[in-house]
């Protein structure tokens, strides 16, 4: 059974179509890493795929089964897949482990007390039991990472969406969230990754997806699309990110 | 029952009169709230204590008391100390236009304050006086930031005008008050003075959020 | 000066005007409680999508802003009741009046406040799968009221100023003490001066109080939003 398939997916805001036509079978287990320019519509991907965004035509089907508009749909479909953000997104009116029972409390209407043992569970798998008190205000980056995988993972998803999770990082501290999303890699999870981290999703990605104009442009094994592109621009796009050490 | 709106058209020389009354107090306290309050707020930046306390003492009080109580007490309470009656109209204005003061002075104040302290050394170290750097580098400044501000001050002096009848001047809620009485038609008499206020105001509100809207771009 | 103060008339009708204050009170505190509940549900039907919803809730809100209180006061007092056929005391045109005026004023600032939470806050709250109406009253308004309160507060100030029309339509409030302990004692000057005081005193403390809890805001990270 195909966990997530997506055909003739196409977007737009105002005049400009930032995607136009993706078709995507992502089955379990399988961690794809989403590569391209600024602007070549990766976030909006992700984004339309738990519809943050709603796509303007084609379907997207979890286990086979089309996801119809619906406000009760969507959120039964967001329970399923969770989301990782640049910017963190945590509530700042709550402390980390708040953060991370507030889907199974409101959601999932789980009692208190059982919310926060699996709540603290999550803290502990992501390195932050100590702070499980502390604010996020008082959390560096790298920890409110740490935090916000955290709460995604309490929901118990089948899909995880990581929506360049290190870019708004300071460098020395994109290495502890590396770290965590390797591991959860090695635990057999399905997920998609957008990053800029080319050496990482060489390492940990079983195929990698390269998006140009709102289309996927080159697809394949890591080894494939970033040591031996056949398409030009997407060895334009690696030779402008040659830092990168595989 | 039924609307009957020609009871309040025959009266229009009435409403008229009340309008042409609400226009005249409402700029006798826009002129007299606005450059008074310029007045008060660069008292509240003298540096000397003389200047500067009985500055902040005015605009504490009037801004702390409301605005009916004052129109009132310059209309029953201040005549007791007086040799000579004090107007309805003087009355009023005199209590609209120290409020508007009050708060316009915090408007002058906090626009210049806004303005950055590089403009201030700039326009010494070309050789100006406090009061000519004010006069032709904050101000002009100070002023563009203010101006929503400003008019919305304005808008808030013409709702309150109506006060004014409070004491029996004739403005435009006096006259309807009054058409309402000799023709026992509140209703029509009542909506027809909102809905002249409305037609006075929405405009200047419109233009205020214009303003606001400019200005918010232009930072 | 010839005048000779005598503020006994004003003491020994000290009660009358302690009456007065607590009416003030009254009055203030149930608009400001009718506002804010209704203020919120004119917001949301504002920044609803539904056309339905949003365009009378910005009619009431624009009508309430842009006509004088003392208009609204004398409509709903003298008008109101004649086309719907109950009595009306003073006391309850004076809640209607202000309660629906502050809502408006609310609205605006439960509008900038809501509009204020960033972007990423709604896409934290509904990628775990929360509905609007959860990610509103969990993650939202918590943290938009918060950015209100000194809005609030000024707007509370205001409201206990503009209570004072009340007197006009013979509602025992302080101000309408006032002018009957002035009449009864011939002492215009030291009743109004009193009551002057008397207002200057509670709206300053409230002042104060408001701007103290600003202050602790600013300190605490909040933004302000007006």
């Amino acid at each position: 059974m195909t966990l997530l398939r997506v055909v003739g997916l196409t977007k737009k805001f105002g005049p400009h179509a930032v995607l136009r036509g993706i078709d995507l079978d992502v089955q379990p287990g399988e961690r794809l890493a989403i590569l391209g320019a600024s602007g070549s519509g990766k976030s909006t991907l992700l984004r339309c795929l738990n519809f943050m965004e709603m796509p303007d035509s084609g379907t997207v089907m979890l286990d086979d089964k089309v996801v119809g508009r619906r406000e009760s749909e969507l959120v039964r479909v967001r329970q399923r897949i969770g989301m990782v953000f640049q910017q963190f997104n945590l509530f700042p009116h709550m402390t980390a482990i708040g953060n991370v029972m507030e889907g199974l409390r409101t959601v999932r209407r789980f009692p208190k007390a059982e919310a926060r043992a699996r709540a603290g569970k999550e803290l502990a798998r992501v390195g932050l039991a100590d702070k499980a008190e502390t604010y996020p205000a008082h959390l560096s980056g790298g920890q409110k990472q740490r935090v916000a995988i955290a709460r995604a993972l309490a929901m118990d998803p089948e899909l995880l969406l990581f929506d360049e999770p290190t870019s708004a990082l300071d460098p020395e501290l994109v290495g502890e969230v590396l770290n965590v999303i390797r591991a959860l890699a090695e635990e057999g999870r399905t997920m998609l990754l957008v990053t800029h981290e080319l050496g990482f999703a060489y390492h940990v990605a079983t195929r990698v997806i390269f998006l140009a104009d709102g289309t996927i442009h080159e697809q394949g094994t890591p080894d494939e699309v970033l040591k031996h592109p056949t398409k030009e621009r997407t060895r334009a796009f690696l030779a402008r990110h040659k830092e990168f050490s595989l | 029952m039924r609307w009957d709106f020609a009871s309040v058209f025959t009266n229009t020389d009435a409403l008229l009169v009340g309008a042409i009354g609400t226009l005249h107090i409402f700029v006798i306290c826009l002129v007299l709230g606005l450059s008074l309050g310029l007045v008060v707020g660069l008292g509240r930046y003298a540096r000397t204590p003389w200047f500067r306390w009985p500055a902040t003492a005015f605009v504490e009080f009037f801004r702390n008391t409301p605005v009916l109580v004052q129109i009132l007490w310059f209309y029953f309470a201040l005549p007791m100390l007086l040799p000579f009656e004090i107007s309805p109209l003087a009355a009023a204005s005199l209590g609209i236009s120290l409020n508007s003061a009050a708060f316009s002075a915090e408007i002058y104040r906090g626009g210049i304050q806004s303005i950055e302290p590089g403009q201030w050394d700039g326009a010494r170290a070309l050789g100006m006086s406090w009061g000519q750097a004010m006069r032709r580098i904050i101000l002009p400044q100070a002023l563009k930031r203010m101006t929503p501000a400003l008019t919305n001050r304005a808008i808030e002096i013409f709702k309150m005008s109506t006060l004014a009848s409070a004491v029996a001047y004739v403005e435009l809620l006096q006259q309807g008050k009054l058409i309402a009485s000799l023709n026992y038609n509140p209703i029509e008499a009542y909506t027809t003075v909102a809905v002249i206020f409305f037609v006075f105001l929405w405009p200047m509100v419109q233009f205020t959020y214009l303003l606001e809207r400019r200005l918010r771009r232009s930072e | 000066m010839s005048y000779r103060w005598d503020f006994t008339p004003v003491v020994t009708n000290a009660p009358l005007l302690a009456e007065g204050l607590v009416n003030t009170l009254k009055v203030t505190g149930v608009s400001l409680a009718c506002g804010l509940v209704l203020g919120l549900a004119l917001a949301l039907m504002r920044l609803s999508r539904h056309r339905l919803a949003s365009w009378p809730a910005g009619f009431v809100i624009e009508v309430f802003r842009t006509t004088p209180p003392l208009v609204q006061l004398f409509w709903f007092f003298f008008a109101l009741p004649l086309i719907v056929g109950v009595e009306m005391t003073p006391f309850l045109a004076a809640c209607v009046t202000f309660s629906i005026q502050s809502a408006a004023f609310f609205a605006e600032v439960f509008r900038a406040g809501i509009q204020s939470i960033e972007r990423g806050q709604w896409d934290a709250a509904r990628a775990i799968g929360m509905t609007h109406g959860q990610a509103l009253q969990r993650i939202i308004l918590p943290q938009a009221v918060k950015r209100m309160i000194p809005a609030f507060m000024e707007r509370a100030i205001e409201l206990m100023k503009t209570t004072t029309l009340v007197a006009t339509i013979a509602y025992a409030d302080l101000l309408f003490a006032a002018n009957e302990v002035s009449q009864k004692s011939f002492r215009p000057l030291e009743t109004y001066t009193v009551v002057a005081l008397i207002y200057f005193f509670v709206i300053f403390l409230a002042s104060q109080f408001a701007r103290l809890l600003e202050l602790r805001l600013a300190r605490s990270g909040e933004s302000t939003v007006h």
